[in-house]
This record gives structure tokens, C-alpha cells and sequence, in this order.
């Protein structure tokens, strides 16, 4: 398997300033790749579940090109992202903004290793409680099992 | 008159899952042994009464039987044989059947196998899965029921949505199922064994094997719907974060972390109250991962539409199956004493850490799916949290479980030191040292921290099983022997890890991939991954009951053609669907994946053309995991159960 | 018995009973209408339309956002188009609705003349004024993903609500007229 990893930086995208076509819109790779990365963020609206990049929908396509078209323009990626937002609300965002109604969202993977090792802490016992003797009967017949 | 004697045997079933569940577990209290007696054979006429429910709804359905409501709805004369039997559970109630199916079989195997479980104990989990089937057969038989007839039948059904007219959906849901209602088995025993206040390591010894098999098939589940979705949805994609995929991937994590708990209990008596409630959580998560989904509560594309009445229903009795299983843990579980203790620097310890680790990852999981509907319950904002957020989230905490997956296996129980294992991987650490450095400079860091980490876990599983074999250290007959000697747990356990490691090397060359969208007319060509693809041809292809439209694609490398690919798109009439055939092309190290999107009006076609780098590992990786699951269940110890009986019974036989 | 640990064992419980809450309370007021969870806000809601000047159908003028900025009495902008089932399925609450003397205004969304034509021919034409977005870009300028879309502007020009999806008589009654009666 380890034979197999030169082969995959081939797979690579060769030159970055090499221009491509997609949806009518020519950009060269690099922007293209950006654009793909902000499609990728973005939620198509007719599709429940998928990125504007992955879907057949008409809108979504519309929506790739006018990407491409902003991208083409030297737009940032935050001001495409605010154009699809002033539209559609931030439900479109399939990372939502970070604010105060998200917090808790964002916070959950802190809280949780917190939370764990607390648990965790909390639970264990530093002390093992000894046995408690045995009685006639167990002494005798653990006697017994040890002689046989 | 069978979609009657369906509906007969469905109510049947219900009858007996609750006399199965009031006797299983009220005649162990009353010390009645008759009674307990009566638990397994009502398991049985259980199954049998829902066997006979499901075969009347699949003969319905091969028969093409419009009356019923269900097959007229859902099925059609002209789909396949195939599809008219998997139809049947292709849609909401038909797959209440199949599940309710799954779980009265997974009783049934109680009730046939668990001759070496104490009487007292067999009642009590049969007596569990009872109520569990009960309630959801009363769903399906007053809610849900799929045996409704109309009058007048169409002419003929509106047909079997074409999405799941192929072998991998078709088998996805009963795989699935198994895995989801598997998990009963374990919450049974777990409910049994808070009412009865003890948990020993034979416990942990009878829990091991159902938590093992459901987990099997959970993950070849997983894999076969990520596989599936991978083919038929056209671009490319293997996971979405869709909350349906997210609804499977929580029973697995929790389910993950209770396979490994399991071992502690079994080993160590230790972790006891946290593996019964790990057994709680999974079956709970299955559960709700079933039925909210279902609710038309979360956005999902592959829910079924279910009526709010039903989703109040269903609600009701995850109420009382969860609820009334945490309301006990609360009372019963505090006594849980473990007796085993360990040192922080242990394999309990280690993993402990995975569970930390595992858990974490699901409650941002489930925190994740669950955080839009509440939101909008309470704030009234429409927000999505999708694949972005997920990525980011879960790949920082999958990161230390990888640190910790390799270091975990290597070390005693209850003390360990750090040195003597960091001495017997040094060499899987060098290996993925060097690949990270060598693989940051030609790609990314990202891409090369998860190949490292997938040779990390494959080498570091490896070479636990060479150092317990003294490979190289005595000489090679000798390690042979012991390899033989070696449990088949071990390979397991090994086996599994691997195939972790597979799937996270081929996550991480699947962030390589390119793709391109371009139309071609025939004769043209264009450049993509190293490879020249040149449309030759479009035209028409008949299919059984859809036509279609093929594009012939060659691949060539330096001008030297080696594949002909013909993805298609195919045009259903019932319902009038158009979907696109992928064609890929495996050689088990890269696919090779194209997709006939679209016929532009002026001419041309609009192909989606793939190089997937390593994307098979992710399916192979699975498939290793599952198997490694099958290998560790084969072992000896776990499948004679109690192995300890003959040998007490011998002592007993000396005391008297 | 540990106190401590007797509250940690609670826990569980208490999530789910937390968990189980909420869903009763989704679930309950989606049975009484009162909450869906997939209907999407417009952010154009409490704002004027953006602006656009799209043309006419055949002869007849189209309209722009100056048309709508101070209409004389509250009025709807209804996106539709003949291709689609569900406007097909709308067009007579749109009928009905007209005929109250409520203005419609439609905007025909990626459509051609002739195929309106015998869409009106068979569905009728309840719209005052009627407008063609033949490149869909105004739609996606308004923020409409689908058709039909129905938005409610009142007098002032201001978006108060809009639609996404076949208006019924049940949205007629409980979201468009206790509005319509508001605004006007």
C-alpha cells in the first residue's frame, strides 16, 4: 500500500494557471478550485442535503455560475458567501455562522472531552474495598478445592 | 385472503410479543420456572407469526396484488421480480414489517441458542425484547398498517421509486436493520441485568457476541449505503452528513465503544454501569435514528413521509423504552460495584480514553443533527449544519482516537508502562512519520496527516500480532506456533483495526480526487489526472423498464487507450424519473468514475469526469473492519458462551 | 449510597427526558399547523424588493421595483410558471383570490410567451400585471428557490410574507388573510 503514494501526488492538479470551463464560466484551476471550495459551503435550496457543488438542480447550476462569474470578478470569498446569505438567509450556509445561537453547537466537542474526562474522573475509585472474609463454610470448602 | 391472513398473523404477533414480554419478565421474580419456560417458546410463535405477516406482504407484492394499498402504491407489474420483493420494504410501513421482523428473529436466537444463559436471566431478556416488539408491532398494526386494501385497485401500481431499483438499496435496509435491531439483544440483557442488580464477567462474555454481530452488520451497512450512494448519486461523493447517515453512524460509535467496554467487563469487572448504559444509548439511538428520522422533523433526502400522528406514537413509545431504561439505570445502577481496578496508565485506561474519545465524536454528531430543529424550535431560525461543519468537527477528535487505537492494544491490563509499548511500535511511528513528511511536501497536510495516521493504525495492528508471535526474536517455526495458538479474537481485534486504518487511507486519498465537468461531442476529448477522455459515442440502449441513453468514454494514458466506460442515463415512465448510471471503473487502488449528467438541446454531452485516488480502501476498509468483527466472533470462547459450566459443575460435584 | 454518584447516574435521564420535551413540543404544534419544519423565512421580509426591470408579456408592459414601491392597497407578487404542477394546482385560489379586488402581480419564472398562452388559455390569467424573468437571475435576487412563490407587499412597498409552495385554503385562512386584513 505504501508503494501506492508517489502515485497519488500525480493524481494532483497539475498547473494552477491552466484555465477550465465549467458551466460556461472559463477560470483558471486555482480559481475554479476556489470556487468549487465556496460551492461546497453552500447549500442547494431545491435538493434537501447537498452543496450547490454536488447537485443536478437548475438553480444550483445558476447558482455555480454565478459564483464562477464573481470569482471570475476578484470577489472574496465572504462577500459571495454574504450575496448567497442576503438571498436565502443563512439556512444556506452549510456551516452555520458562528454566533450566539451557535455557540453551544460549536462549544459541543470541548464540553463533550470535558464532560468525558469528568465523568471519567468522578467515577473511578482509587481504593480497591477489601473482601469481606470468608466465612466456615467458604473457608472449608475453598480448602476442599484447593486439596482436589 | 393472504393480505388478510397477513394482517391476522400481525396481530397474532402482537399478542404473543406481550404475553412473551409479561412472562419473561414477571415469572423470573415469581420464581416460577414453567412460566420461564413459556419465554422462549413464546419467542419462537413470535417470529413465526411475524414471518407469516412479512411473507403475506412480499407474496402481495411478487403477485402484484393492487388491492393492497401498499403494493399499489409502491410496487408495479413492471419492475423486476427482484425489485417487487425488495419493494416491500422500500416505503415507510413495509419497513416496519422488516424491522419488527429483525427483532422477533433476534428473539427467536435467544430463545434457540441461549441454552447456556441462567433460566432466570434468558426469561428476563426475552421478556425485555417482548415489550420492545410489542409496542412497535401495535405501531404497525394500528398506525402503520401495511395490509390496507382499496377498492377499486388501480390498473396497475405507481411503481418502485427508480432510486431503489438497484441490488446495493435493495439489501442496504435489512443489512442495516440487523445492525440497528441487533443492538436489542445487548439493551436486553442490559435491562436484565439491572433488574436482577449483577453484572459479572460472564455477563460481559454472554453481551460480547450480540454486541459483535450487530456491530457487523451496522458497519457493513454503513458501508453498503455509503457505497451505494457513492454509484447512484452521480458525483462522487461517499458521505453527506445527511442526518439518515448521521442516525446510522451514532448506534456505531456508541455501539463501537460498547464492544470495547464489553471486553473490560468480561476481562477486568470493571466499567460495569457504563457498559449497560452504553448498551442503553445504542439500542436508544437506533431506535430514534429509525424513528425521528421518519418524523419529517429533520431535513433529510431519504426519509419517508410519515403523518405527525405517527411521529407522536412513535414518540410515545421511545418515551417509555428509553425513558423507562434510564429511569432504572438511575435506581438500579448506582450498586453496580466494579470489582476490578486499574491504574491510569493501563489497556482499561486506554480505553476508557476510546470511549471518551467515541463519545465525544457522537454527541457532536448528534448535537450537529439535532441543533437546527431545536434552534427553530426555540429561536426561529432556519439554520443548516451540514458536511463543512461535520468535517471540521470530527476530524480533530478522530485524530487522537487514532493516536490512542495504535498504543491501546499494546498495553497490559490494570498496570502498564509507556516504554515497553512505545518500544514495540517505533516502527509503525517512523513509517508514518516519514510518510506524513513525505506526503505534506507533495500534497497537503491535511491529506498526509490522515495517510499517516491510516499506516499508523494498519502498521502499529500488525506488528502487535508479530511481537506476540516473537516474529524475528525466535526462530520463524516457533513463531508460526505461537501465531497458531493465538486466539482468533486477537486476529480480530487486529483485523479490525486494520481495516480502520484502510478506511482512514482511503478518506485521505479521496480528499486527491479530481473531477471536471465538461460537454464533449463525439470525437472530442479532454485532459484530467494524467488521462486524455475522449467521448466516441452516444446512443440509444433498451433497458427492462426505463430506456436509455449511453455515452462510450475512453481513457487513455500517454496516448495509449486502456478503458471504455458507458455511463448512462436512464429514463423510467413510472414514475417518470430520469436518473444517471455512473460507470467506474475499479482497479483497486483508484476508480476511475464517470457520469453522463446531461444532453445539452444543442448537441453534445455533459460528462462528470472522476479519478478517485484510493477510494476503494474506503469500502475495502469497512468490509475488513466487519470481517475482523466476524473473525473475533468465531473464537472459540465466545462461542461456546459459558465455558466455565462443565468445570463449575465438576467443583459443585466435589463440594456435594 | 454516594450521593454524588446517585446524581451523575441521573443524568442520562434527564437529557433525554429534556430531548423527549422538545420533540413532543415539535411535534405537537406541526400537527395544529403552527410549525413546519422545513419552511424557509424569507430575508427579504421587513425590506423593499430589489431592484429589477423585467419586460412584459406579448404587448403588455412589464414592471419593475419602482412599480411596487407604494402600491395604493396591499398586493401580491406571485412567481409561477406554466411548466410547473403546483402553480397548475394554485391557479384557482389565484382566481378566487383576484376576484376579492386583491391586486396579483405575476412573474412568469424561466417561461416562454407561447407556452403562458395556453397556460392561461386552459388555467386562466388572475394577474393585474404580468412580467417575464425568462433568465431567472431577478428570482434569484428575491430569494425564490422555487415555484410558486407568493410574497404580500403592503402599502408602503415592504415585503410582510412571503410563501414558498401551492397556496390552499388553509393558508389562505390562517397565513394570507389575517394579514391582508393588517396591512390593509
Amino acid at each position: 500500500m505504501l508503494l501506492l503514494l508517489p502515485g497519488l501526488a500525480l493524481a494532483q492538479v497539475p498547473n494552477p494557471a491552466q484555465t477550465v470551463m465549467r458551466d460556461g464560466v472559463t477560470l483558471t484551476q486555482a480559481q475554479e478550485q476556489r470556487a468549487e471550495a465556496i460551492g461546497d459551503q453552500l447549500r442547494c435550496l431545491v435538493c434537501q442535503n447537498e452543496s450547490i457543488e454536488g447537485s443536478s438542480a437548475t438553480l444550483a447550476k445558476q447558482l455555480r455560475i454565478i459564483i464562477r462569474q464573481h470569482v471570475a470578478a476578484g470577489d472574496g470569498d465572504k462577500s459571495i458567501m454574504d450575496y448567497m446569505v442576503h438571498r436565502y438567509g443563512i439556512f444556506v450556509l452549510l456551516k452555520p455562522p458562528f454566533s450566539r445561537l451557535t455557540l453551544l453547537l460549536y462549544a459541543t466537542p470541548v464540553l463533550a472531552l470535558i464532560l468525558g474526562f469528568l465523568v471519567a474522573w468522578l467515577t473511578r475509585r482509587s481504593k480497591i474495598p477489601p473482601p469481606p472474609p470468608l466465612d466456615d463454610a467458604e473457608q472449608d470448602r475453598l480448602e476442599r478445592l484447593l486439596k482436589s | 385472503m393472504i393480505p388478510e391472513l397477513g394482517h391476522f398473523a400481525l396481530a397474532l404477533a402482537v399478542a404473543l410479543a406481550f404475553a412473551q414480554g409479561v412472562v419473561g419478565v414477571f415469572a423470573p421474580g415469581l420464581r416460577d420456572a414453567r412460566a420461564m419456560r413459556a419465554a422462549p417458546a413464546l419467542a419462537l410463535s413470535h417470529f413465526l407469526a411475524i414471518g407469516a405477516a412479512f411473507l403475506g406482504l412480499i407474496y402481495a407484492g411478487v403477485v402484484s396484488d393492487f388491492t393492497v394499498e401498499n403494493v399499489a402504491d409502491f410496487s408495479s407489474s413492471q419492475v423486476p421480480l427482484i425489485y417487487r420483493i425488495t419493494g416491500t420494504w422500500g416505503n415507510h410501513d413495509g419497513s416496519m414489517v422488516l424491522w419488527c421482523f429483525v427483532l422477533s428473529f433476534c428473539g427467536a436466537t435467544v430463545a434457540a441458542f441461549g441454552g447456556n444463559l441462567p433460566a432466570s436471566l434468558r426469561a428476563r431478556v426475552l421478556g425485555v425484547l417482548g415489550f420492545v416488539s410489542g409496542g412497535f408491532l401495535l405501531f404497525t398494526l394500528t398506525v402503520s398498517d401495511p395490509f390496507t386494501r382499496i377498492w377499486p385497485p388501480p390498473l396497475d401500481g405507481a411503481g418502485v421509486n427508480p432510486i431503489l431499483q438497484d441490488p446495493g438499496l435493495a439489501f442496504h435496509p435489512p443489512v442495516l436493520y440487523t445492525g440497528y435491531v441487533g443492538f436489542s439483544v445487548a439493551f436486553a440483557f442490559a435491562i436484565a441485568a439491572l433488574i436482577e442488580g449483577r453484572i459479572d464477567a460472564a455477563w460481559g462474555r454472554w453481551v460480547r457476541p450480540w454486541a459483535l454481530v450487530s456491530w457487523c452488520f451496522l458497519t457493513s451497512g454503513i458501508a453498503l449505503g455509503s457505497w451505494w450512494s457513492y454509484y447512484t448519486l452521480g458525483w462522487g461523493g461517499y458521505w453527506f452528513w445527511d442526518p439518515v447517515e448521521n442516525a446510522a453512524l451514532l448506534p456505531w460509535l456508541t455501539g463501537t465503544a460498547l464492544l470495547h467496554c464489553a471486553i473490560v467487563v468480561e476481562k477486568r469487572e470493571a466499567l460495569k454501569a457504563w457498559t449497560v448504559l452504553l448498551a442503553i444509548a445504542t439500542f436508544s439511538l437506533s431506535l430514534s435514528g429509525t424513528f425521528l428520522v421518519r418524523s419529517g422533523i429533520l431535513n433529510s433526502v431519504h426519509s419517508f413521509a410519515a403523518a405527525p400522528d405517527q411521529g407522536l406514537f412513535i414518540l410515545a413509545l421511545l418515551g417509555i423504552t428509553i425513558g423507562g431504561s434510564l429511569l432504572l439505570f438511575a435506581i438500579r445502577a448506582p450498586v453496580l460495584a466494579a470489582t476490578g481496578m486499574f491504574s491510569p496508565l493501563s489497556r482499561e485506561s486506554a480505553l476508557v480514553l476510546n470511549n471518551i474519545f467515541l463519545c465525544a465524536i457522537a454527541a457532536v454528531v448528534f448535537v450537529g443533527t439535532l441543533y437546527p430543529p431545536f434552534v427553530n424550535l426555540l429561536f426561529g431560525v432556519q439554520l443548516s449544519v451540514g458536511a463543512p461543519f461535520f468535517n471540521q468537527t470530527v476530524l480533530p477528535l478522530t485524530a487522537p482516537l487514532i493516536l490512542a487505537m495504535a498504543i491501546g492494544p499494546l498495553l497490559p491490563w490494570k498496570r502498564a508502562a509507556l516504554r515497553p509499548a512505545l518500544e514495540r511500535i517505533w516502527l509503525a511511528a517512523m513509517v508514518a512519520v516519514i510518510v506524513f513528511l513525505v506526503m505534506t511536501e507533495q500534497t497537503n497536510a491535511i491529506t498526509a496527516l490522515g495517510l499517516a495516521g491510516g499506516v499508523w493504525v494498519m502498521l502499529s495492528a500488525i506488528s502487535d500480532i508479530a511481537e506476540r508471535a516473537k516474529l524475528g526474536r525466535v526462530k520463524l517455526g516457533d513463531s508460526l506456533a505461537r501465531v497458531r495458538a493465538m486466539p482468533r479474537a486477537a486476529f480480530g481485534a487486529a483485523l479490525g483495526h486494520i481495516g480502520f486504518g484502510v478506511m482512514v487511507f482511503g478518506i485521505a486519498g479521496m480528499t486527491l480526487a479530481t473531477q471536471k465537468v465538461v460537454v464533449l461531442n463525439p470525437g472530442q476529448s479532454t485532459e484530467l489526472g494524467g488521462y486524455s477522455w475522449k467521448l466516441d459515442d452516444l446512443h440509444d440502449a433498451p433497458g427492462p423498464n426505463y430506456a436509455q441513453r449511453v455515452a462510450d468514454v475512453t481513457i487513455s494514458d500517454d496516448g495509449k487507450p486502456f478503458l471504455t466506460l458507458h455511463p448512462s442515463r436512464r429514463i423510467f415512465t413510472t414514475p417518470k424519473v430520469i436518473t444517471n448510471d455512473a460507470a467506474i471503473h475499479t482497479n483497486g487502488f483508484q476508480d476511475i468514475y464517470v457520469v453522463f449528467a446531461d444532453e445539452p438541446a444543442n448537441g453534445g454531452a455533459e460528462l462528470r469526469l472522476n479519478r478517485h485516488p484510493l477510494a476503494p480502501e474506503i469500502w475495502f476498509g469497512g468490509l475488513i473492519m466487519a470481517l475482523g468483527g466476524a473473525l473475533s466472533l468465531s473464537d472459540r470462547r465466545l462461542r461456546v458462551g459459558a465455558p466455565s459450566r462443565k468445570r463449575a459443575a465438576k467443583a459443585a460435584g466435589v463440594v456435594a | 449510597m454516594d450521593m454524588r454518584r446517585r446524581l451523575l447516574f441521573t443524568a442520562p435521564l434527564a437529557v433525554v427526558a429534556l430531548g423527549g420535551w422538545g420533540f413532543y413540543t415539535i411535534l405537537e404544534r406541526m400537527e395544529q399547523d403552527k410549525y413546519d419544519p422545513h419552511a424557509l423565512p424569507s430575508p427579504l421580509i421587513g425590506h423593499k424588493p430589489p431592484a429589477f426591470n423585467l419586460p412584459g408579456f406579448n404587448t403588455a408592459p412589464g414592471f419593475s421595483n419602482t412599480d411596487l414601491a407604494a402600491p395604493p392597497q396591499p398586493m401580491l407578487v406571485n412567481w409561477f410558471a406554466s411548466w410547473c404542477l403546483p402553480c397548475a394546482q394554485e391557479a384557482p385560489m389565484m382566481a378566487q383570490l383576484a376576484k376579492t379586488g386583491l391586486p396579483i402581480w405575476g412573474i412568469a419564472y424561466q417561461d416562454q410567451p407561447d407556452a403562458l398562452t395556453s397556460y392561461f388559455a386552459q388555467y386562466g390569467n388572475p394577474y393585474t400585471k404580468l412580467a417575464l424573468d425568462a433568465s431567472g437571475l431577478t428570482a434569484i435576487n428575491w430569494g425564490v428557490y422555487g415555484v410558486p412563490e407568493t410574497y404580500l407587499i403592503d402599502k408602503n412597498g415592504i415585503v410582510r410574507w412571503r410563501w414558498a409552495g401551492a397556496i390552499t385554503s388553509d393558508v389562505m385562512a390562517n397565513g394570507l388573510q389575517p394579514l391582508l386584513a393588517k396591512y390593509a
